[in-house]
């Protein structure tokens, strides 16, 4: 079991070492199910056809955070047969406006939690195919997002 | 005539509610919109003001059906975080108390199910039985609900003697019954003429969307978090992951029923192997960094990322119930059913079901039809199965 495993890590992190070449900024495992991966913001797209399309990932949830100086989107990718989460974290610096492109148009699992964090932190996905309000109320103020730091 | 029908939002049995906006041409359903969160209560941000050691309190409040899921969840995701091992005996603990949940909640499901049906002795029936495991969970923690059990490091209650012997009575107790609404399921003629082919998710489409538990399994999608990324005892024991591939409601209603023999099958092996030693450790300080937990709920994967900068608190902690996954499928499995069916299609995901009470149906002349006509019409539906397969015609 522990040595499937062990190839299993090994298939997991040459193919997102493949499938995202340059595009792969760090690559860490902080456990043995756990594998990091930090990205530019403008490769999303790619990266994540890649996860899902290349590498078989189940998009499992993505987390929206502020970390003051910049925003983090982090999507959580399961491999279920491998026994793996991989989670892809991109840093957008721009706190005036900050966006990314969505990739719900080709991903309908990432469809609501794109327009959860748009309600929760004000990050907009770029093209979102229905980028209503999620989670927010109707009579809750444009532009507050209740989970950035000075809200 | 073109008519649309709100379902929802509101519906005092259900803790979650929801809305949907049914576009209706006749009787078949052409589009399906929907709204949640009019109930949205902020748990993680919550969840930031309060001590590693005190979050599960606040988690285990998200559900009042799998109240032990979130828990567990963030346990697992605080103990990824902190890098602690478990005590093995918190692990069979933790796997005992998942597994009767999985038992409790998915007779709730079926008795739901029946209800809507028209079944009613099977509603009356699924939630009596139900009531042998809560008293299983009242004989843990002292609670038939919010057990509190998950701890940061093992379990706080432990499973005596005494609650063994209990667990295990009401087990015994319970299989039969779950066999006889497995053997229903497998054998009624007329829940087979009702529930098979409606509401079809398609294999392919379960993947796009990410569908869980049931909903995935019951399309031929083989992914389950107890075995695919093993925590607790689901490792040490012998169960099987149950699939079907109708992927219609038939099929969701045989892999709950199959399930239920499962869950009883670990909670005995966990039961005969618990071995002693300690129920949890104490957790030393929790580094910087983050963590992510994950288990099997009843209704699919549930989700916990934690972040800590090295203080007492998470920084960030995001929770992704399994209902967030399963909703949209509905964009598949309704367009293209009767009004009879919907019913039973927006249940068969098992949502927290919340909504579905204040369906108002204003039609052109005026005359409104509520959520009792849409029950009366799926019942009226199996009755006339019923009789059609019952007594056929000479």
């Amino acid at each position: 079991m522990s040595g499937d495993r062990t190839i299993a890590r090994e298939r997991i992190e040459s193919g997102v070492r493949e499938g995202l070449g340059r595009r792969c900024l760090a690559l860490a495992w902080s456990s043995r199910e756990r594998l990091w991966i930090d990205i530019e913001p403008a490769s999303i797209r790619d990266a994540v056809a890649c996860m899902c399309r290349r590498l078989g990932a189940r998009l499992a949830t993505a987390t929206g955070f502020d970390a003051a100086d910049a925003f983090e989107v982090l999507y959580h990718f399961a491999f279920d047969a491998e026994g793996i989460v991989a989670t892809l974290r991109v840093r957008i610096q721009d706190r005036e406006r900050p966006e990314i492109d969505s990739v719900a148009d080709f991903l309908p699992s990432a469809n609501w939690i794109e327009r959860e964090i748009y309600d929760i932190l004000g990050i907009r996905f770029r093209g979102h195919p229905d980028p209503r309000r999620l989670l927010l109320s109707d009579d809750w103020p444009e532009g507050v997002h209740p989970l950035r730091r000075k809200a | 005539m073109k008519t649309k029908i709100p379902i929802g939002p509101y519906h005092p049995l259900m803790e979650e509610p929801e809305s949907f906006l049914l576009d209706v041409d006749g009787d078949r359903i052409t589009g399906i919109d929907v709204r949640l969160s009019y109930n949205h209560r902020g748990i993680e941000k919550l969840s930031e003001g309060r001590t590693f050691e005190q979050v599960p309190f606040i988690v285990e409040r998200i559900c009042g059906i799998c109240s032990n899921s979130h828990p567990y969840a963030y346990v697992l995701a605080f103990e990824d975080l902190a890098g602690i091992q478990v005590p093995e005996r918190a692990q069979y603990i933790r796997t005992i108390v998942a597994e009767l949940e999985r038992i409790h909640s998915h007779f709730l499901w079926i008795g739901l199910a029946g209800h809507f049906l028209g079944y009613n002795t099977v509603f009356m029936w699924a939630w009596k039985h139900r009531e042998d495991i809560l008293d299983a969970f009242e004989a843990i923690s002292g609670n038939r609900q919010n057990y509190a059990v998950m701890c940061p490091g093992g379990v706080r209650w432990d499973i005596d003697d005494d609650a063994r012997r209990l667990i295990a009575e009401k087990i015994d107790a319970i299989e039969p019954k779950a066999r006889l609404f497995l053997k229903a399921i497998c054998d009624d003629p007329v829940l087979h003429a009702r529930l098979r082919g409606v509401g079809v998710l398609p294999k392919e489409d379960a993947i796009a969307y990410g569908a869980l538990g049931p909903t995935a399994r019951a399309s031929g999608l083989a992914i389950d978090v107890r075995r695919d990324h093993p925590y607790g005892a689901y490792d040490r024991v012998e169960w099987d992951v149950c699939v079907e591939g109708g992927c219609d409601v038939l099929a969701k209603a045989m892999v709950r029923a199959r399930e239920n023999i499962e869950s009883i099958r670990i909670i005995r092996q966990c039961l005969r192997d618990l071995p002693p030693g300690p129920i949890r450790v104490e957790p030393e300080e929790a580094p910087a960094g983050e963590g992510i937990g994950h288990v099997e709920a009843p209704r699919g994967e549930c989700f916990h990322y934690v972040r800590s900068d090295g203080g007492n608190r998470p920084i960030r902690h995001k929770v992704r119930a399994p209902t967030f996954m399963n909703l949209p499928t509905c964009q598949v499995t309704v367009p293209g059913m009767t009004l009879a069916d919907t019913t039973i299609v927006l249940a068969a995901i098992d949502p927290c079901y919340c909504c579905t009470e204040r369906t108002v149906v204003v039609r052109r002349d005026g005359s409104r039809v509520g959520w009792g006509d849409l029950v009366r019409l799926s019942r009226e539906k199996t009755e006339r199965l019923c009789r059609e397969i019952r007594r056929p015609e000479r």
